[in-house]
């Protein structure tokens, strides 16, 4: 971390070796970015402009893509950036009083830097580690259950400018809490014996594998992925040189979802097998694995493993000796944006640009990665295509059911007993899961996230399948004493945070959602907007762009009809009430011109004389 | 081979392979509701304007390629009533006083919601702070009505080939940007002879003491509603822009 | 019951609010029409006559923002009194050239008009108690009550405020075409 002004000549030392690095290539501009970013705090304006010079892009490109994700910054930051995880399960484990206590403790004003520069708190969308939060950020590493306790010894080794790396290290200490074991789970073999297999089967038969596996996308979707790779495979190349793709979604963004972190840390050689086998298959030499910005933690090990598998001829050219053969993976690292999950603003953002959803058709199976076919599989279906290679397509569609072959990774969190990881055979009954993970008095299940579907006691009884209650994952178990409506708030809050802001109903339809239940949390809410809801719910599950608008109203709707007394019993009228306090509007006034007469108040206030805000 | 054809509202309407749904009523001289879409440029997409219901999916006109036989809805009381929400959107988003915006009676945006008959911006206005660029000896920028069409980044980048203008930020925050170190348009390499600086279907770009040279009420959409314009928004070009 | 409508004579109040009385001039444009309006409502409340309180009326119209809390009473009294309230003009539809205030805080303001400015000795920002207190912003009306009615316009002519009244006397749903539709 460096002074805020750097010299025009330091800044160039500083940049060049980062730019060097990625050949000067802006397809890697956001990679350059986060490097550019870590060797000075944020990214003052000379920098993006030296950048943009060096990479022959336009500066507003530049600056355009900077300004879109979360974790770049265009202002000075603290030398010390605390982010709290701000999922409900954060929340629900007491996270909103954490971070006072350490704004409190540091004397700084949540989201601003503090005069010295020292140290910003803020919040951030959900970290992905629901299961032993509440967690948090610093300067990009991650740090879980947080305590009273740790929160003030942060705030003292903050306060000593003490570096990360002496900070204790249980602080850090990630869990994989993997709770139930099943197909996936239970496999340990050893790296490549998933790519042997499919070499020894071949492309065309590898491909009938997973046609008879009938394997389908477990990043939420659903797609059948054999349909995905066959279509890669026979789309013809565009580019010089041709190329075919194979990109690894480990974005995992949706709030309370963490099992591809499980994957990612602890299946690793099964997720590089399961993309080397992608790759055999449809003809693809070239890997990218798409790392959300918040699991950069993983990075080093990740590196690791691929030099490993490099050394042991499982990546690279001739892989395990056959000629010919031949892929490698990279690792990009994404920077705070929940959209770049989408498959198509995923490739976008591999390209280095702003990550908006791209206009569909033509799809990434076609037109990809740099204009070429491309297979876009998330984390958890690739180590499936794993355990496909190795086991055949008959054995995995003999589990689960006929439509969800296979099984499914939940992550578990909220008020349960055991939360973590559990690997189940699809068809699994909710009530069943309940049951095994420890929750005791649920009153609602939110699967699959905030874009998912929020179950009440009265559909328990329902499965986990795509035929019935499908799931990227997530599985957010709350209590009967916990408020619904504060639920769907904090997911109204999360769409609006992450909405890219391309197109109209999205950008200004999730905002204004918010701002309504806002409104009904402080107290100055009506029917009239409970019917707003509804109707901008209309609009922008049918005219958004991409999924993420036309999900961002489903936590709302799904519990306005199961949970509506959650909102009723803070409703003022039955009518229309205006957003805004009326007698703090005249506040300022007040103060202005020292009044505090009858007159110069509204409401209750209005007839005490001598009553002041 | 015979003509293709979608049925639009019921009506046949005939297409050549590449058109979109917009091509091909812009062709027949059946208006779509539209503010991002510009026959001169790459389709966009993200106004959502032209929002149609095609073989009962809801698709965007400009966007998507017509196909034989696609049943296509357009003017109807449940696509209008969602176009008027999304219009209201984008007034209450930005800063829009058009009494006193010399774009007004020129204006799409305006001209849509006269056509759709917004009488008011229905939502809570949003009230955001986006200070004016009068830095250019020629040219003022207002983005408090930037409805973030990106026509002008498209000309600009398409046409022009200056990159003059960009989008930075995200979600409610997203707003536009211009190519120089300082944010003025005055050091960027910006002309009034672009093709970027007459694109704009909104008050936003404006070449200075011209305003007001038509006066109101015998302005563009003043004589004639939009939705009567077909023909002429079907071949306009981005210099007939100009007020 | 007849399928016909009755006759009785409405009531309508008017009111300016943040507001340059520029609609209540439009109003008057409708010209010899206004003898018509007069054979089919009664003016309550309104700077056309000199009543001070609204009494229960079935139509009001509201022109202008809200900028201070008078203009609240006022509203309030309008919503409670009224049938139906309309918002006419610019200013009570968005707000319209006061809320250009908004992005300023109103300390600021209130600083400059009677502190700062050049040419001030020794000013002072009024505080007399009969002054209406300033809100920290300016909304359009339809931020403060339930409003039925919209008539954008700045001011909306003559001609769109008959044909929207006299649809709304005669039963019809009020509809606003090209070119009696205008926001300027
Ligand atoms: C807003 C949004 C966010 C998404 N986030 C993710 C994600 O984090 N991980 C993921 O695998 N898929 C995500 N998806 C789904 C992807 O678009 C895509 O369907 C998936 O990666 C395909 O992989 P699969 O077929 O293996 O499921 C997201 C989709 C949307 C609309
Ligand atoms: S729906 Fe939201 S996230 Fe998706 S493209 Fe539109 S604005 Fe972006
Ligand atoms: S840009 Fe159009 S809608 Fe906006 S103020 Fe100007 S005339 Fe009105
Ligand atoms: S300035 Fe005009 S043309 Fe450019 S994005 Fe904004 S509204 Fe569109
Ligand atoms: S005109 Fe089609 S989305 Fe804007
Ligand atoms: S007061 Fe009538 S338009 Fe503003």
């Amino acid at each position: 971390m460096t002074d805020e002004c750097v010299g025009a000549e330091r800044l160039g030392e500083l940049l060049q070796p980062i730019i060097d690095g990625h050949g000067g290539d802006p397809g890697m501009l956001v990679q350059i970015l986060r490097e550019a970013q870590e060797a000075l705090g944020y990214l003052p304006a000379a920098a993006l402009t030296a950048i943009a010079r060096a990479v022959g892009l336009p500066r507003a490109r530049v600056e355009g893509v900077a300004g879109f994700y979360s974790f770049l910054h265009l202002q000075p930051v603290g030398r010390y950036r605390v982010l709290f995880s701000d999922n409900i399960t954060d929340h629900m484990l007491g996270s909103v009083e954490l971070m006072d206590r350490l704004c409190n403790r540091l004397w700084i004003e949540r989201g601003k830097v503090s005069e010295d520069g020292l140290v910003s708190v803020d919040t951030t969308s959900c970290t992905g580690l629901c299961d032993q939060g509440p967690a948090l950020l610093v300067n990009g590493r991650a740090m879980t259950r947080m305590s009273a306790e740790r929160i003030d010894r942060i705030s003292e080794m903050i306060r000593a400018e003490l570096p990360l790396d002496d900070w204790p290290r249980e602080y850090f200490r990630i869990e994989d809490n993997i709770r139930r074991r099943d197909a996936l789970l239970n496999t340990c073999w050893p790296a490549g014996e998933a790519l042997r297999a499919a070499l020894a089967r071949g492309p065309e038969a590898m491909l009938a594998e997973m046609r008879t596996s009938n394997l389908r996308g477990r990043g939420g979707a659903g797609f059948t992925t054999y349909i995905k790779w066959e279509s890669a495979r026979r789309a013809p190349c565009r580019g010089e040189p041709p190329e075919r793709y194979i990109v690894c979604n480990a974005d995992e963004g949706e709030p309370g979802t963490f099992k591809d972190r499980v994957l990612l840390s602890s299946y690793t050689d099964l997720l590089f097998d399961g993309m080397s086998v992608a790759g055999f298959t449809i003809g693809a030499t070239r890997g990218l694995l798409y790392l959300r910005g918040e699991y950069a933690y993983l990075l080093p090990a990740l590196r690791e493993n691929l030099a490993r598998r490099r050394r042991d001829g499982l990546l690279g050219t001739a892989l395990c000796g056959q000629d010919g053969v031949c892929f490698d993976i990279e690792i990009h690292v994404g920077a705070g944006a929940y959209v770049c999950g989408e498959e198509s603003a995923l490739l976008e953002s591999l390209e280095g640009k702003r990550g908006v959803p791209r206009i569909r058709p033509p799809f990434p199976v076609t037109v990809g990665y740099r204009g070429q076919p491309t297979v876009v599989n998330n984390v958890e279906t690739l180590c499936k295509a794993a355990l496909i290679a190795v086991n055949g397509g008959a054995w995995f569609a003999g589990l689960g059911t006929k439509q969800s072959t296979g099984t499914k990774l939940l992550s578990i969190s909220g008020d349960v007993e055991m939360p973590g990881i559990y690997d189940y055979p699809f068809g699994v009954s909710v009530a069943q899961v309940l049951n095994e993970c420890g929750a005791g008095n649920a009153q609602a299940v939110q699967i699959s996230g905030p874009s998912g579907t929020c179950l009440g006691m009265h559909e328990f009884s329902r499965h986990v399948a795509f035929e019935d209650v499908p799931t990227a994952g997530a599985f957010m178990v709350f209590g009967a004493h916990r408020d619904m409506f504060e639920v769907a708030r904090n997911f109204a809050h999360f769409f609006a945070h992450e909405s890219c802001g391309f197109c109209t109903p999205c950008r200004v339809g999730t905002s204004l959602v918010a701002n309504c239940m806002d409104k009904i949390a402080d107290g100055h809410g009506s029917q009239y907007d409970i019917n707003e809801i509804f109707k901008i719910h209309r609009l922008l599950h049918v005219a958004s762009h991409c999924g993420l608008g036309q999900s961002a109203c489903n936590p709302l709707f799904d519990t306005l009809n199961k949970f509506r007394p959650a909102y009723e019993r803070r409703l003022r009228s039955l009518d229309f009430e205006p957003a805004f306090d009326l007698d703090q509007a005249l506040a300022a006034a007040r103060q202005m011109t020292g009044r505090d007469d009858p007159a110069a108040h509204f409401g209750l206030a209005a007839r005490v004389p001598g009553v002041t805000t | 081979m015979t003509q293709q054809s979608i049925l639009l509202d019921g009506l046949p309407v005939p297409f050549e392979e590449g058109q979109t749904i917009m091509d091909a009523a812009m062709a027949a001289e059946i208006f779509i509701p539209h503010l991002c879409h510009h026959p001169e440029f790459k389709p966009q997409g993200s106004c959502k304007l032209c929002t149609v219901k095609a073989s009962g999916r809801y698709v965007s006109a400009c966007t998507m390629p017509a196909r034989d036989g696609m049943e296509v809805e357009n003017n109807s009381p449940d696509l209008n009533d969602k176009r008027r929400t999304m219009l209201q959107m984008l007034f209450v988003e930005g800063n829009h006083f058009c009494p006193s915006c010399e774009k007004s009676g020129n204006c799409m945006l305006q001209a849509l919601a006269y056509e759709l008959e917004m009488l008011s911006p229905h939502f809570n206005q949003f009230y955001p702070n986006r200070p004016l660029d009068a830095s250019h000896p020629q040219v003022l920028l207002d983005f408090n009505r930037c409805i973030l069409c990106e026509l002008c980044v498209r000309a600009s980048r398409d046409v022009d080939g200056k990159h003059v203008f960009s989008l930075s930020g995200r979600g409610i925050t997203k707003h536009l940007i211009v190519n120089a170190e300082s944010g003025r348009l005055a050091d960027t390499d910006f002309s009034l002879t672009d093709k970027a600086a007459h694109v704009c279907p909104v008050g936003v770009i404006l070449e200075k003491r011209k305003g007001f040279a038509v006066p109101i009420g015998q302005r563009r959409y003043d004589v004639d509603p939009i939705g009567m314009q077909v023909e002429r928004l079907a071949h306009r070009t981005t210099t007939e822009e100009e007020i | 019951m007849e399928a016909v409508v009755q006759n009785r004579k409405l009531r309508l109040a008017t009111t300016s609010l943040a507001g340059c009385f520029g609609c209540h001039m439009a109003f008057l444009d409708i010209d010899e029409r206004l003898l018509d309006l007069v054979e089919r409502v009664d003016f309550d409340r309104s700077p056309l006559t000199d009543i001070k309180q609204c009494g229960a009326c079935d139509i009001g119209l509201i022109e202008g923002g809200i900028c201070n809390a008078e203009n609240i009473h006022v509203l309030q009294e309008f919503r409670r009194q009224c049938k139906v309230l309309i918002a006419i003009g610019a200013c009570a539809v968005n707000g319209g050239l006061p809320a250009q205030r908004n992005h300023l805080s109103l300390g600021q303001c209130l600083q400059e008009v009677y502190l700062t400015w050049p040419g001030i000795v020794s000013g002072q920002i009024p505080n007399d108690p009969e002054l209406p207190l300033p809100l920290d912003k300016v909304h359009p009306i339809h931020e403060i009550v339930r409003i039925d009615y919209f008539i954008p316009g700045c001011p909306p002519s003559g001609d769109a405020i008959w044909k929207f009244l006299t649809d709304l006397l005669d039963g019809r749903t009020p509809r606003l075409g090209h070119p009696l539709l205008h926001f300027d």
